[in-house]
């Protein structure tokens, strides 16, 4: 450390550790990328393809189902979440779905 | 990226700025640029390509950006987005060795001093129930039981209180060599101190002090008139001219070991600096230590709010006096701040106020185990016994209560590393409560780590070779 003096025992480990050439350290080598904002992770923020169409365009690459329950999408995002863009593209999705867990048949699949 | 304050407290020393991080308790001196970044923040959180544009005119981009990096690394500045980490309150991963016990070998005394928590009004323990002196067996038995409690420990201290401890003085000699015997049949090697109040001390006793190398302090608060006033026999009558004599003789002829004087303040009795002389140039103690009495608020002894005031500036007086002397290679006695330095050096992190319960226990006159001595004979803070053994479960749980993640009133005070909460018979004689936090000393114990901290780092400055008897 050059602008901290460590003073006591336990300034004198930090700066050490600081010091020390680690895995960390020479990430910091080169020109510094600035931090770009923070996002909150899982697709449906990021509207990333995968839910209403594949990165072709078209929906025959579309994550299944079973790929979420075996590999989880993104961390936490599990199956459930993968629902159509309800604002623009298919307000009326869940219309005639009043409770999920009677009516979730009636919730169909969405084309582009 | 978004910068905010760390937790630390800053301070000024030998013109420098300096800062004391919490909870790392690490003690930085900071340059220019680094003071300047703590300077920003102080306004705020601030962006850190905000910080280098404030900061450009004075100081270039990189040289900013490298100070961050620093000062994130330390941890006294942090990134907003970072998550906070919740305390936790966990125990010690693996179990501590018990390396001293104090043992309570009389709860008798042949003064009464009014303040005292063992006889006084705000006394604990139940003396009524409980025999008056430890008998040798039970001295025996707590020995074998700090021996197997001190695990692969290669030393273990033995500390007698009481009561007047030379009230029981037969059974204290006798504790001592069976330690002492079974300590070279362990390989432990075995230290002993004690506590008196002077009134007994013979000769033939400094003669086995000396012999056994036994630390000794003696409780006294003063000259004449300030041991008089409640340091008293129980028909009144003071004990300072009983006990100088005696004191001067100890200090004459029990040379091996460095003598300190124990100082309980008063409400009445707060002139730190004349009593500091008295006891140490007039009456030649190695060391004075001085603690506030501990009393419920209502006592007409009690340190009340400006009496605390007073004794911080009596305290700091003296902390100056100490830090003239150690600057000039000279001996100061004043061990309230030596103590408080050597936790400074070593970067004590405090989970605990203090090694109660941990390190420490306190064993009552009928062998019974508690915290510590001033919990010592107390039913509902019992441990175990000598007998049977730590009671590891209530042991564990006390751990957990007493965490320092638990007291949620210190989790903002940058002084936690130092205090911990405080003392635990405090807590309990003022709040009802080991497990409170002593709030009523909290700014007085601030400004106290804050003159201290001062002190460590112009020693730090200007004479390092002074810090190296803490490095032991």
């Amino acid at each position: 450390m050059r602008h901290l003096k460590a003073i006591n025992r336990k300034a004198r480990h930090i700066a050490e550790l600081h010091d020390a050439p680690d895995v960390v350290a020479l990430q910091n080598i080169g020109p510094r990328l600035p931090e770009g904002p923070h996002i909150p992770l899982g697709c449906s923020f990021v509207f990333s393809p995968g839910w209403e169409v594949d990165s072709t365009g078209s929906t025959a690459g579309l994550c299944q189902p079973v790929e979420r329950d075996l590999y989880d999408c993104y961390i936490t995002c599990f199956w459930p979440i993968h629902v159509p863009d309800l604002y623009n593209h298919a307000p009326d999705w869940t219309a005639k779905c009043a409770a999920a867990q009677q009516d979730w048949r009636k919730i169909d699949l969405i084309f582009p | 990226m978004m910068l905010a304050r760390g937790d630390y407290h800053s301070f000024s020393a030998d013109g420098a700025p300096h800062v004391y991080l919490v909870p790392s308790a690490a003690v930085f001196r900071l340059d220019a640029t680094s003071a300047a970044v703590l300077e920003v923040l102080q306004e705020g959180d601030v962006d850190a390509t905000v910080m280098t544009e404030r900061l450009a005119d004075r100081f270039p981009r990189l040289l900013v950006e490298e100070t961050v990096d620093e000062l994130l690394a330390a941890q006294a500045i942090r990134k907003v987005a970072a998550p906070v980490i919740a305390p936790r309150a966990e125990g010690p991963r693996k179990r501590i060795p018990l390396t001293t016990l104090v043992m309570n070998v009389t709860s008798k005394c042949n003064l009464s001093c009014k303040y005292c928590y063992e006889y006084g009004e705000d006394r604990i323990s139940e003396p009524a129930t409980k025999p008056r002196f430890m008998s040798e067996e039970t001295a025996r038995q707590s020995v074998d039981f700090m021996m197997s409690e001190s695990g692969s420990s290669p030393s273990v201290h033995l500390t007698f209180f009481g009561g007047e401890t030379l009230l029981n003085f037969k059974v204290l000699q006798y504790a001592l060599s069976y330690a002492r015997q079974r300590g070279a049949e362990l390989g432990k090697s075995v230290d002993a101190s004690l506590t008196t109040n002077a009134t007994l001390l013979r000769d033939d006793i400094i003669d086995w002090m000396v012999d056994e190398n036994v630390g000794v302090t003696v409780s006294m608060d003063g000259d004449r008139e300030q041991q008089d006033k409640l340091r008293v026999f129980a028909n009144g009558k003071g004990s300072y001219d009983v006990i100088i004599p005696r004191v001067k003789e100890l200090l004459r002829r029990h040379t091996r070991r460095p003598i300190g004087a124990r100082v309980t303040l008063t409400r009445d009795n707060l002139e730190v600096t004349d009593i500091y002389r008295h006891l140490k140039e007039e009456l030649g103690f190695w060391e004075v230590g001085f603690a506030p009495v501990t009393t419920k608020w209502q006592r007409d002894y009690a340190i009340a709010d400006d009496g605390f005031e007073y004794m911080l500036g009596g305290f700091n007086a003296l902390a100056a006096d100490y830090l003239q002397t150690s600057l000039a290679g000279r001996h100061h006695g004043f061990s309230n701040v030596r103590d408080t330095l050597e936790e400074i050096h070593r970067g004590v992190a405090k989970a605990y106020p203090c090694g109660a319960g941990l390190g420490l226990l306190g064993v009552a006159t009928d062998g019974d185990v508690a915290l510590c001595h001033r919990f010592a004979g107390s039913d509902t803070h019992k441990l175990g016994s000598v007998t049977k053994g730590i009671d590891h479960e209530l042991q564990n749980d006390y751990l957990r209560k007493h965490h320092i993640d638990n007291k949620t009133d210190c989790h903002t005070c940058w002084a936690r590393s130092l205090c911990a909460g405080g003392c635990y018979h405090e807590a309990h004689t003022r709040y009802g409560s080991t497990e409170q936090p002593n709030l009523h000393y909290c700014d007085w114990i601030r400004r106290w780590s804050a003159t201290c901290l001062e002190v460590y780092a112009t020693l730090a400055a200007r004479r390092p070779e002074f810090l190296r008897q803490f490095d032991s």
